[in-house]
């Protein structure tokens, strides 16, 4: 009863946060289109995270899938639409259908074989983009395409010129992707894949069709993470290759080993501390590279549980119990 | 048209080379500790600066062996002091580490020699062309192939016919059992990690003499050897070999026809290799998968 409470609150204060952040954020510094990144972001490790801390494959490429969901948005946005939801669908169709068909292809293999392989299908994307400049824009990006204001019937949501409007507009489809996945955990479906994570072979003579099922985790992770990329094509009105690169992979996996793999929230405060370092560090010093290839080793080496995987609730009462306790043995009163 | 295919087949084939190199080193490392190493790249990179800096006072040839040493001194040292707390984890975290290795690498590359593109002066007498007809048939490039026939083949016959590279391969199937066997296994996974970075700092030099010394040089080999290992299959050093060729040949070709696609074209080659033949062309079934 009592964790179930304590369940309903943490879910209420992330959810209280998130809402007031126009409120709260220019307070500490911040501005909206900062936390707007974090939300973008944020979605993109939870969704990643579905697969790598809830069924535990380790998907190295989905950059890939980020990019095409933000291609997919600025093409669509660019050639024929002024739909902007609308292009987000046709973004999330994009990176999900190129998900499911390369998903068919690696879903056999595993561990570090199946990292390799979703490395390097991610990086025929980058290619295509960087290539085709006719399309894409190539190494300059693709350019020409604006978030067009949202129609509500009665009303005319400004996404565009008001950066408050477009972040609740993020936020909604936040909701939308984290909700979903949220419920399919509870799901019995949800509850296989993590069994599946827990013991794959034990689940096989269970009868568990395994490929099915990672496939299917696999997809439905691209979507999202798909619908992050097209999000963030919004944000930026344009995109470019290096959003499909293999670094842009490496990055949505360390904000999920800082948030904290086996959690569920963890990859969003990942985000949170990655965005606001990376936009720290990059105002600070040119070699902000050093300090990002930095911040990866010291995490794995020393923290690599994540900032929400350590033990807080009880360093915090080491730490209270260790200034209550009279100083008996550091040569205080007894001595 | 046949002068411009044999043109790019030779292209194709040289940069094979830079990928047979690469990739051998990532397949040793991975066959044996079932690391990825991401800074594979970087060390190859280094490789090339050091002997640039370095062939000044000692001269090519020396710097030709002595920078792929000190290279490999490094990845030995972190070796020692990073990877080897990983062994036997999640695969997440060596890739994560060496991953941020590749960031530093790279930065540290482009603080100390600039970003921009050095060149590397080969000896005079290398690099004269070898008839008008063959331009493309520089004596580098004939140099360069030597070489790295000179490694591969050396590399082959270690693992073949010495002690420790028989312990390298008898690792790669089973390590418990080599362990139990009475050999140290982590000397052992140390000398092959250093092994592996020492092919990357001479891919490293060879490559520094044949395009310019850039500090991503490193880091765009890196996928077409991912492409390469997995064509030849995980966990076989032949399929390696083959592997790196095949797609060089491969790419070269394709620049023939459709430059633009020449990159993408070793995915697509990878996609049907899966489709086809999934544990790759001379991999084994059941090995890291």
């Amino acid at each position: 009863m009592a964790e179930h409470r304590l369940q309903f609150l943490k879910l209420g204060a992330i959810w209280l946060l998130l809402l007031a952040m126009p409120l709260w954020l220019p307070m500490i510094g911040g501005y909206m289109a900062l936390g707007t990144r974090v939300v973008v972001l944020g979605l993109a490790a939870m969704s990643l995270n579905f697969l790598l801390g809830f069924t535990g494959v380790l998907s190295f490429g989905h950059a890939a899938y980020f990019g095409l969901g933000a291609y997919g948005t600025g093409l669509a946005l660019k050639l024929f639409t002024h739909s902007t939801p609308l292009a987000v669908l046709l973004g999330v169709l994009l990176g999900g259908i190129a998900g499911a068909l390369l998903g068919a292809l690696i879903v056999r293999r595993r561990g570090v074989y199946f990292a390799m392989v979703t490395i390097a299908f991610g990086q025929v994307f980058y290619f295509i983009a960087f290539r085709w400049n006719s399309l894409t824009g190539g190494d300059d990006g693709l350019r020409g395409f604006e978030r067009q204001p949202l129609d509500l019937g009665v009303w005319t949501a400004d996404i565009l010129h008001k950066p408050m409007l477009f972040y609740y507009f993020v936020l909604a489809l936040f909701a939308l992707g984290t909700g979903a996945m949220g419920f399919l955990l509870r799901s019995p479906f949800g509850r296989t894949l993590l069994a599946i994570r827990e013991n794959e072979r034990r689940a096989r003579f269970l009868g568990i069709p395994i490929e099915q099922h990672i496939w299917l985790a696999f997809t439905i992770s691209c979507l999202f993470v798909a619908l992050a990329g097209a999000l963030n094509a919004l944000l930026n009105n344009f995109a470019d290759p290096t959003m499909l690169n293999y670094t842009q992979s490496g990055e949505i996996v360390i904000m999920i080993v800082l948030g904290g793999i086996r959690s569920f929230w963890g990859p969003l405060l990942g985000a949170a501390v990655f965005v606001v370092l990376q936009d720290y560090l990059s105002s600070l010093t040119t070699n902000w590279m050093s300090f990002l290839g930095a911040i990866f080793v010291l995490m794995v080496l020393f923290f690599p549980r994540g900032v929400l995987g350590m033990h807080w609730p009880g360093m915090v009462r080491t730490i209270i119990d260790r200034l209550r306790q009279p100083r008996t043995h550091s040569g205080g009163r007894s001595a | 048209m046949t002068d411009l295919i044999l043109f790019n087949v030779t292209n194709g084939l040289i940069i094979g080379a830079f990928y047979v190199l690469m990739a051998l080193g990532l397949s040793l490392i991975l066959n044996l500790s079932g690391v990825i190493n991401f800074a594979h790249g970087g060390f190859l990179a280094l490789g090339g600066y050091v002997a640039y800096t370095i062939a000044p006072y000692v001269g090519f040839w020396a710097a030709l062996l002595i920078s792929p040493l000190l290279v490999a001194l490094l990845g030995l040292i972190i070796e020692r002091t990073m990877i080897y707390r990983l062994y036997g984890r999640d695969p997440l975290y060596s890739l994560l580490l060496t991953f941020g290795l590749a960031f530093i690498f790279e930065d540290v590359t482009r603080a100390v020699w600039g970003a921009q593109g050095l060149p590397f002066s080969v000896p005079e007498f290398l690099s004269q062309p070898l008839s008008s007809k063959f331009f493309f048939i520089t004596e580098y490039r004939l140099f360069m192939v030597a070489v790295v026939t000179l490694a591969v083949g050396g590399l082959f016959l270690f693992l073949r016919f010495s002690r420790l590279g028989v312990r390298i391969r008898a690792g790669t199937f089973d390590l418990d059992t080599v362990s139990s066997l009475g050999v140290n296994v982590r000397v052992l996974r140390s000398f092959n990690f250093a092994l592996g970075i020492f092919l990357a700092g001479l891919a490293g030099v060879l490559a520094g003499g044949q395009l310019s010394l850039e500090p991503t040089m490193g880091a765009n080999l890196l996928m077409p050897s991912f492409v390469a290992i997995i064509v030849g299959g995980v966990g076989s050093l032949p399929g390696t070999l083959l592997g790196g060729l095949l797609i060089g040949v491969a790419a070269g070709i394709t620049t023939v026809f459709w430059p633009a696609a020449s990159e993408a074209v070793i995915y697509v080659m990878m996609a049907v290799v899966l489709l086809l033949r999934p544990r790759g062309l001379l991999g084994e079934e059941g090995l890291l998968s």
